[in-house]
């Protein structure tokens, strides 16, 4: 029985400062994915928030429109969501007033790094892509990690279900493991589904995604929405 | 000490065996593999003739759905059936074990088993094991005392109520009932209502999903409806994804002559040429 006291004891009552522990971050889910064209990019998201198992909303896009061609697709925490889209927003603003014109994708981009690793020992908790068009009007896409590393790539998807998403894309776009294909360049449309086939994919297997999504285009011309519904338990 | 490849017969009961191993490993930092979760909507309601018990249809690993059509209405006894919710393979083995022990018990009594007992022989099972088994259950059947409806939590304790919801879409699948049950309900008023407070799991809980099965017990019927209503429709695919032939690569071929032994011949009556 002393024995036992004393086990207890020393289990259960340790010497010295205690730690109080204040946890910032919460995980919201949600999947973005981005496909860049010819002379156009594709970026798309689904529209559920939750948190643990359950939904905050059915109708929240993680999509959001920086400049006329260039927009972020961004997931993870949603509090650090909105403070990153809103700073950026501001920043995109006097970058505008400063020098008469908008910023290129490419420059969002590079500030978009240099936002993030700012904050490399408090990280935004965000999985960010950035979709648009480069300098020649080409199709662009951009993926980040949360502290600033980034590259241009072909085609990304980000957040809960990218690990799903991810490898479809790398046999359908990317044409990996296939032998004797002819690559042909993807045109708009058969992006646009592909980008809803492999979102209903991922809605049956990731308790995250889900209820619909939306579909961004840009273009030369703007951005365009496309709703597309998923299933919703 | 027999060698590991003789089939010896197991000790009756859990094994033990490597529990200190296991929690030294786990010090020093290894991740031991988790079991499979049902985050479930399960739910009973007793209504005029009997009883109606109700599940989803998904098995979760974490974040990802595992099972989109699994079985969580389980067999106690002809009259007894009961709805599982927590780790999937306690609530299948226990619901098992008390089965047969049901089946057992009806064999020397000569008697259709009440589901009293089977609440009994649950309850105790669960307390022995102190919340270890977790298993949340949802008990109901029909026997000579008429339905009964229990709900049975993974540490033992039990209620006897005339309507009941369990697991992570519990809550759910409550509202509706305590918005909309009454006593002495139509088969039909029923089923819809179980169905409704299901798909509140289904749509509403993210450790709930596919589908709703329904399981309505009177005196001298059961009707297992697997599945009753498939709350979601699966989206349709717009492209088609045939791969030609000779889309994966060959790295390499051999031809081999197969030796066979001829185990059985069969002689075939043939009609004769004419």
């Amino acid at each position: 029985m002393d024995i036992l006291q004393i086990n207890q004891t020393s289990d259960y009552k340790k010497a010295g400062p205690l730690q109080a522990h204040f946890n910032p971050y919460s995980y919201n889910g949600g999947t973005v994915l981005a496909i860049a064209g010819e002379n156009f990019s594709v970026i798309a998201s689904d529209t559920r928030l939750s948190e643990g198992f359950s939904i905050h909303t059915r109708e929240n896009p993680k999509t959001y429109k920086l400049t006329d061609t260039t927009v972020l697709g961004a997931c993870g925490f949603h509090g650090d969501v909105l403070t990153l889209t809103k700073v950026l927003d501001a920043r995109l603003k006097i970058y505008e007033q400063d020098h008469h014109k908008q910023m290129t994708t490419g420059a969002v981009a590079a500030m978009l790094s240099t936002m993030l690793y700012h904050r490399r020992f408090f990280p935004y908790y965000v999985y960010n892509i950035v979709a648009g068009l480069d300098d020649e009007g080409k199709g662009c896409v951009y993926s980040f990690d949360p502290v600033g590393s980034y590259e241009r790539e072909a085609y990304r998807a980000g957040g809960s279900a990218s690990a799903m998403l991810q490898p479809l894309l790398d046999n359908q776009i990317g044409f990996k493991n296939q032998q004797g294909v002819t690559r042909i360049p993807l045109s708009r449309e058969k992006a646009v589904n592909l980008v809803k086939d492999v979102f209903i994919s991922a809605a049956e297997r990731d308790i995250y995604t889900g209820d619909s999504i939306l579909i961004n285009v840009i273009t030369k011309d703007g951005v365009t929405d496309e709703r597309f519904p998923l299933r919703r338990d | 000490m027999a060698a590991i490849l003789v089939a010896e017969p197991q000790a009756s009961g859990f094994s033990f065996e490597n529990c200190r191993r296991n929690i030294f490993l786990e010090k020093q930092g290894f991740i031991a593999p988790t079991a499979y979760k049902t985050g479930t909507t399960i739910a009973g309601i007793i209504y005029k003739d009997g009883v109606i018990l109700g599940a989803d249809t998904r098995a979760t690993e974490d974040t990802v759905v595992a099972d989109k059509n699994c079985s969580k209405i389980h067999y106690i006894a002809g009259n007894i059936y009961c709805c599982g919710a927590g780790t999937a393979a306690d609530t299948e083995m226990t619901t098992q074990m008390i089965s047969s022990q049901i089946e057992l018990h009806r064999l020397n009594t000569g008697r259709t088993p009440r589901v009293g007992t089977a609440n009994r022989l649950l309850k105790q099972m669960l307390f022995r094991y102190q919340g270890y088994i977790s298993a949340a259950l949802v008990l109901g059947g029909v026997d000579i005392t008429g339905p009964c409806l229990y709900s049975i939590h993974p540490h033992g304790s039990t209620d006897k109520l005339p309507y009941v919801t369990m697991g992570s879409g519990s809550l759910a699948a409550m509202a509706v009932f305590e918005d909309r049950w009454k006593p002495n309900m139509e088969r039909d008023d029923a089923m819809l209502l179980v169905r409704d407070a299901i798909a509140a799991g289904i749509f509403n809980d993210l450790g709930s999903g596919s589908n709703v099965d329904l399981c309505i017990i009177t005196k001298d019927k059961v009707d297992y409806l697997r599945p009753y209503d498939e709350a979601n429709i699966k989206g349709q695919r717009q492209g088609k994804y045939r791969y030609k032939r000779g889309t994966t690569a060959v790295l390499k071929s051999e031809v081999k002559k197969l030796e066979y032994e001829v185990v059985s011949s069969t002689v075939v009556a043939e009609p004769m040429e004419t």
